[in-house]
């Protein structure tokens, strides 16, 4: 018997004991019917060649393994960025409950989200009464200062009308008249939980600044000295948005950051559950309109929002996930431009720290190749920051990537001598970024936790950075903009890179002439 | 010490009661009226919980369900190892669910085995528009091509599917001609169906009864020589290895055990089923239908069994002897004297450490009564219990068999209940799922995911029994709950105050 009292065994070890590996082989054998080894072995072999890359980029149907979630996701991340706000999603309870689970696995804390709940009869008769209880129950229950409405692809096929129900539910009495339940229409066949961050947002700024679905008058802006921060769909938010507004204090900069969800999803432990705290209120949220400009992190984030905000008569500047030494360069002197204020020493300093650490450590990046997938702008903003290190982002995919994006992406390649073998795949997904390592390797992968499948299969070693990460805890916590946050990103990349060289110089006597204490 | 301790039975029944009336005062008058019906106070002795169940949750209240293509897909279906599972729709239902239920297997990922990747239709306006037969056709042949050793696919239909009018039946028909009589189930588990993820274990049952079982032709020759002990495994889905500790107790006992369904299991042993001798059932909520089904069709007895704790573990060991000759009968003893001295020492080692303390529950399938032995074995009291996703048959087993006098039961039960319910009764432990976990950590309450083992497991079987007591243990007993109080603010213990 494996298992003991003094020492218990979980399934890390308990399985590889005898009795169970027998268990096991016995069942394959007996009950499977499984596959020939050597042909399993052959197909295994086969998926790495040149000739399986040529038919896995012939498929045109079937996706695995991509890297995106569906629109309502970004809805609700965006949604819970604004002061005592429920997001309501309006369509089948199911995706809710997924919804919340996989933030919850992401940040570690909880993600709070109602569903409308609807089902074979609200397929047929359309969901307004499920918004008429939502919206009464959620008001009642939840007391929220504002209930955020998205939908899922189940009321988009049916054709559900939110800004219809709303008016409705409002005049049968689930919500007061007055109350703010700003809507927006999020099918998850189009785009991904970017594009849905994009949509809610804009339909939240809508709300405030243009009539409230037709209830209030429309906002005159009166231009004011403040800028606008939008952060797009971040899995870092927390340390992120944290250090965006450390670096506009420094800078003496009148702000707002729009849908600031570093606190609701960083919430403390000391014996009470705040299901919303923090967030952009929503007078802020109103007054926004009256900003100088607004600056967005992630241009794919708010491809609609921007010119929205633009239309209003504000200036609108965009980038894309900042990382690294220009990246921040270029942002913090758009701050400085924009708000006519001066960048502190403090900054120059700090900037200067990062090149520093860049310096330290270029030696073991020079010259290293990476594949990078992940959302749009982070994969920009990551490739520009391996230029930077003197590194080749070789493979740069995204599966919600559009060609406008590729373009941006050749850009950044063509900017580098470093660039100039490197290869960017729109709309592929994680099976695409297989054959890519097998066909042409890399030193290292840089992607979310699913790129561990990839680390297994292909050897590439993975460097964690991305959304989802749901293996490795408290990255989120950690900024990865501004010069600190591109000093983590450094960090990160080295650690692995030196865990893989003591990996490849521990064996004695054999290797480990080369396993040197000072590196 | 919590409250439970320190007071009667009456006290208990009287303040579960009061609590009850209070969280329906936060409701409108119509959803308080429907909520009553799933909130109750057991009374020992009643054949059931006192509470409805298996209806529809209501719209706005935060509800902690699924949907019937999480039944379907993320339970029944998709641990099946060497199958491929289409989720087919929009990108998000598969990207939610992908690998997150360690059902853990054995094979070459991608190769001849595919349970922790993500195949998807990831549909696009175009198919809802036009429809997206033609592109499950055309996946069905890119599977073929790009992953040659797959032994069937299962289509398993998100919401659009049902509604935009596709004919999933006629393409997974016609693909299986094409590729010689393969194994192609089309699923219709769209999540709108039904009120949880319950009717998707049903419709996913029905589809291995139409599109597996009634495909074997009568006359196909065993793939291997039946025996007098060969029995199934039914409803475990191989969280953390769960399964695997179950198997091996079965066959230490001398039965032969020719099919795990579904976690680690493979078409093979689908289709071998209707061999056993014995179907023992493990997850009687998501899989009494298809051995009922197996029941009437091919004369197959089912025996439901409890591998959670000492005490279930060797009253489920006799009763699955129960069905055999002596051999096995003397065999299950065997096993149980076995193991006793492991138990014995798990016993002695946490019992103390867990005695008295007391668990809140809400979780889906059949652990909302199949942990409270477990629990009990322990010294360990469970004061509250609720379903997911239970119907009335799950309550009755649990009123006749696990909870004691005044239990609350919540069936259903939404965010704001729950967190009120744990703030009132002070529980020492709460077991949920993973958007519990950390509502209530913040209160400063231990908690374990009781869905997924909190990453750890097995639990089932001897084996589990000392992870379950390790990690119990682990949960209640670590020091940073002492450290949830800032010293300042002067409180022995933080008051648990749920959100408004």
């Amino acid at each position: 018997m494996t298992q003991n009292a003094d020492h218990v065994l979980d399934h890390f070890e308990l399985f590889r004991g005898p009795e169970y590996q027998q268990m096991l082989a016995n069942k394959k054998k007996m009950f499977e019917n499984p596959r020939d080894p050597a042909e399993v072995e052959r197909v295994r072999e086969w998926a790495k060649t040149p000739e399986y890359r040529e038919k896995n980029f012939a498929r045109e149907a079937l996706t695995v393994n991509p890297a995106k979630a569906c629109q309502p996701l970004g809805a609700v991340f965006a949604a819970v960025g604004f002061e005592g706000t429920i997001p309501f999603v309006h369509g089948s309870q199911g995706c809710v409950a997924y919804y919340r689970s996989h933030l919850s696995r992401h940040f570690k804390e909880p993600s709070s989200c109602v569903s409308s709940s609807m089902t074979e009869d609200a397929a047929v008769f359309g969901g307004l009464n499920n918004m008429i209880d939502g919206l009464a129950n959620t008001h009642s229950m939840y007391k929220p200062k504002m209930i955020a409405v998205s939908t899922t692809c189940m009321a988009e096929v049916i054709g559900d009308d939110l800004n219809a129900f709303i008016k409705t539910a409002k005049e049968k009495g689930s919500v007061p008249a007055e109350y703010d339940v700003p809507f927006a229409h999020t099918p998850a066949f189009v785009g991904s939980h970017v594009t849905g961050y994009d949509n809610a947002l804009k339909g939240i700024l809508d709300h405030f600044w243009d009539g409230k679905a037709g209830t209030a008058p429309k906002l005159e802006r009166q231009p004011n000295e403040k800028i606008n921060i939008i952060g797009g769909f971040d899995g870092y938010t927390v340390g992120n948005t944290r250090e965006i507004k450390r670096i506009l204090k420094l800078m003496g900069i009148e702000h707002t950051i729009i849908a600031d969800n570093s606190d609701v999803f960083d919430t403390p432990t000391d014996g009470e559950f705040r299901m919303y705290d923090g967030g952009t209120t929503l007078e802020e949220a109103a007054n926004a309109i009256h900003a100088k400009a607004t600056i967005s992190m992630q241009h794919y984030s708010t491809e609609k929002t921007l010119p929205f905000i633009a239309d209003h008569g504000q200036e609108t500047v965009s980038f894309h996930h900042p990382v690294g030494v220009s990246a921040t360069d270029e942002f913090i002197m758009a701050l400085s431009r924009i708000s006519g204020k001066e960048i502190p020493e403090e900054l120059a300093r700090e900037r200067g720290r990062l090149v520093d650490a860049m310096a330290d450590s270029s030696a073991h990046i020079h010259g290293k190749k990476f594949a990078i997938y992940g959302d749009p702008d982070l994969c920009l903003g990551l490739a520009a920051f391996l230029l930077e290190l003197g590194a080749e982002p070789t493979h740069v995919l995204a599966t919600n990537g559009s060609k406008a994006w590729a373009e941006e992406v050749q850009k950044v390649f063509d900017s580098s001598p470093f660039g100039a073998n490197c290869h960017v795949y729109p709309g592929k997904d994680l099976w695409h970024m297989r054959s890519l390592l097998f066909t042409e390797p890399v030193d290292f992968l840089i992607g979310n936790t699913y790129g561990k499948y990839l680390e297994r299969d292909t050897g590439t070693p993975l460097i964690r950075i991305g959304f989802p990460i749901f293996d490795r805890h408290h990255h989120h916590r950690y900024p990865v903009w501004g010069y600190q946050g591109g000093m983590n990103v450094l960090v990160w990349i080295l650690d692995k890179i030196f865990d893989e060289i003591d990996k490849n110089t521990i064996v004695p006597a054999k290797t480990d002439y080369s396993f040197d204490i000072i590196r | 010490m919590s409250l439970a301790q320190t007071q009667s039975v009456a006290e208990i029944k009287a303040r579960n009661k009061e609590l009850i009336d209070e969280v329906l005062k936060v409701y409108p008058e119509k959803t308080a009226k429907r909520r009553a019906k799933h909130l109750n106070v057991h009374e020992a002795g009643k054949s059931d919980c006192g509470v409805k169940s298996n209806l529809k949750s209501i719209p706005g209240v935060m509800t902690i369900r699924g949907c019937a293509y999480a039944g379907s897909k993320g339970v029944v279906w998709g641990p099946i190892k060497d199958m491929i599972h289409i989720s087919h729709g929009p990108v998000g239902c598969g990207q939610y669910s992908w690998a997150a239920r360690r059902n853990y297997y054995i094979g070459t990922t991608g190769i001849d085995t595919f349970v922790t990747m993500q195949f998807t239709s990831d549909f696009q306006e175009k198919d809802i528009v036009f429809g997206g037969d033609k592109k499950l056709a055309k996946i069905m042949d890119e599977i073929q091509e790009l992953f040659p050793l797959n032994n069937g696919i299962t289509v398993q239909s998100e919401c659009p599917i049902g509604l935009i009018g596709d004919d999933i039946e006629a393409v997974s028909k016609a693909k299986s001609k094409e590729y010689d009589g393969k194994t192609i189930v089309p699923v219709r588990c769209e999540g709108f169906r039904g009120v949880s993820q319950s009717l998707g274990h049903h419709i996913a049952n029905d589809s291995i009864r139409d599109w597996v079982f009634d495909k074997i032709a009568p006359d196909a020759p065993p793939k291997f020589e039946p025996t007098p002990y060969d029995v199934a495994i039914i409803g475990d889905y191989n969280i953390g290895g769960d399964a695997w500790s179950s198997r091996i107790l079965l066959e230490e006992m001398g039965l032969r055990v020719i099919a795990q369904w579904s976690g680690d299991g493979s078409l093979a042993e689908l289709e071998a089923t209707p061999k056993a001798k014995l179907n023992v059932l493990h997850c009687y909520r998501s899989m009494n239908y298809i051995s009922r089904h197996m029941e009437e069709k091919y004369g197959i007895p089912w025996c439901e069994y409890n591998f959670f704790g000492p005490s279930k573990i060797a009253e489920s060991l006799r009763k699955i002897a129960s069905f055999f000759d002596d051999k096995i009968k003397e065999g299950a003893e065997r096993v149980i004297a076995k193991y006793q001295p492991l138990m014995g020492a798990v016993i002695a080692k946490y019992r103390p450490r867990l005695e008295g303390k007391t668990v809140m529950l809400f979780v889906g399938g059949l652990r909302p009564r199949h942990v409270i032995g477990a629990y009990e074995d322990l010294g360990m009291e469970v004061v509250g219990t609720g379903y997911e996703f239970g119907h009335n048959d799950d309550y009755q087993r649990t009123a006749q068999h696990y909870v004691k006098d005044g239990t609350l039961i919540y069936d259903d039960v939404t965010g704001y209940e729950f967190e009120k319910f744990v703030e009132k009764v002070q529980p020492d432990l709460v077991g949920s799922g993973i958007k519990e976990k950390y509502v209530f950590q913040k209160m400063g309450v231990p908690f374990r995911q009781m869905h997924s083992w909190d990453y750890s497991g097995p639990y089932h079987g001897y084996d589990g029994f000392a992870i379950f007591a390790r990690d119990m243990d682990m949960a209640i007993n670590s020091p940073i709950w002492k450290k949830a109080m800032a010293p300042w603010k002067a409180a022995p213990r933080p008051t648990l105050i749920a959100a408004e």
